[in-house]
């Protein structure tokens, strides 16, 4: 999927087609890309969430992490169609109980991602699943957490991929997948 | 097998919460019409609504003292309840030619997508002010101290889409209400509001719009915590 045109699965087309692209938002500047209009072609959805599944089914991946809040949108399908647990990946405070945090930057300042302890054990097999992957930060986060817990991060699996920002350098070495590049 | 009798019967957190006696409790379970429990609607004695309740972790003093908080991440963590609570919201709407599910922010982003696609439906995230790119509208709602407000992509939806919305838990209704009034703005008729858990309306009036509300679950108890 995230191969050469000439691998490119039909149905990519379609499911790029549906991605709606807002200039300026939320700042001047950013080329928003809303994959909400691919929620709304049924068609679209199930074939970005099939195009995932197809290529997961079979690598034994017990634990599909999502980060808030559009990988809930996209994680929770694969997770169900592939037989793993769901794990949400929150900002900070929304996860109650007790959590391990990992810090990351952002363009001014800092955020945390959350994580329940307890959810994710060592020897589990994980797929990290966001809508889009920009300067890679939140999925290094999101890598960290996994791993300080001892669970095997297999792939990183988002819907669009910004490479002019370099984030795939930023995944510790672990592949990603994408189905959708936006130059 | 809990029933509503039952949950008047034992201590119930969200009663507990407001200082209520277990007469007022009672009364106001009487009153409230609106909600409609799985087990009393063609699944008494489905042993998945068990599993899924099992499933739900309850976390005392959450985000606030005297909340008895009922987790859904652990419902997660168990791929077979996870499936449960879909298949049944499945099984029940896939006939009633729903065109839409809207999803509140953020945990029914995780519910509302596996239903929208097992049954050929859109899906509408209903997310925090800005949040959403393009033409929105919004709509305020009341929390225990101040107001919040839920927004929705105005050009998601079209008139008399017939719409499903979801969340994992209801206590007072406002986020659901305030949820129906967007879609209605929009021209979409909601046929139904959709939930995991449900918590018994202490204040005793229906705050869905006349909407009917379905839920799979009661709140669990902490004594009951199984984990």
């Amino acid at each position: 999927m995230s191969g050469n045109k000439e691998e490119e699965d039909p149905r990519i087309h379609g499911i790029k087609t549906k991605i709606r692209v807002v200039p300026d938002f939320p700042k001047k500047g950013i080329m928003f890309q809303d994959i909400t209009t691919v929620l709304l072609d049924p068609k679209a959805f199930k074939d970005t969430i099939d195009l995932f599944v197809e290529r997961y089914r079979d690598k034994n991946i017990s634990v599909v992490a999502g980060i808030e809040a559009r990988g809930f949108l996209f994680g929770p399908p694969i997770a169900l169609a592939i037989g793993a647990k769901f794990v949400p990946l929150r900002k900070p405070k929304k996860l109650p109980g007790e959590t391990i945090f990992e810090e990351y930057e952002l363009e001014y300042g800092n955020d945390r991602l959350e994580m329940h302890i307890g959810a994710v054990e060592a020897g589990d097999r994980a797929l990290v699943v966001d809508d889009l992957i920009a300067t890679g930060g939140t999925l290094c986060a999101a890598i960290n957490l996994l791993e300080r817990v001892g669970a095997e991060v297999v792939e990183c699996a988002c819907v669009i991929e910004l490479p002019e920002l370099q984030g795939r350098q930023r995944l510790k070495g672990k592949p990603l997948c994408m189905l959708v590049e936006y130059r | 097998m809990i029933t509503i009798r039952a949950i008047i019967n034992t201590a119930n957190p969200f009663s507990l919460l407001l200082g209520h006696t277990q007469t007022q409790t009672q009364a106001h379970a009487r009153v409230s019409e609106c909600e409609m429990f799985a087990v009393e609607n063609g699944l008494q004695g489905d042993p998945r609504l068990k599993a899924i309740s099992d499933a739900i972790r309850v976390i005392p003093h959450f985000p606030k003292t005297g909340i008895m908080f009922q987790d859904i991440t652990t419902l997660l963590l168990d791929p077979v309840a996870f499936k449960h609570v879909v298949d049944i919201f499945v099984d029940r709407y896939k006939h009633m030619n729903i065109s839409l599910v809207a999803g509140v922010e953020a945990r029914g982003f995780i519910f509302g997508p596996p239903i929208a696609l097992a049954i050929g439906a859109k899906f509408i995230p209903l997310r925090k002010p800005g949040k959403l790119p393009g033409k929105v509208i919004s709509e305020e709602y009341e929390l225990e101290y101040g107001r919040d407000r839920l927004e929705m992509s105005v050009e998601a939806v079209k008139a008399d889409e017939r719409a499903l919305v979801i969340d994992d838990l209801v206590a007072t209704g406002g986020t659901l209400s305030a949820s129906i009034s967007l879609l209605e703005r929009a021209g979409a008729e909601v046929v139904e509001c959709a939930c995991v858990v449900g918590l018994p309306k202490f204040k005793g009036q229906c705050k869905l719009k006349g909407k009917p509300l379905y839920v799979l679950v009661e709140p669990s108890q902490f004594d009951d915590l199984t984990l």
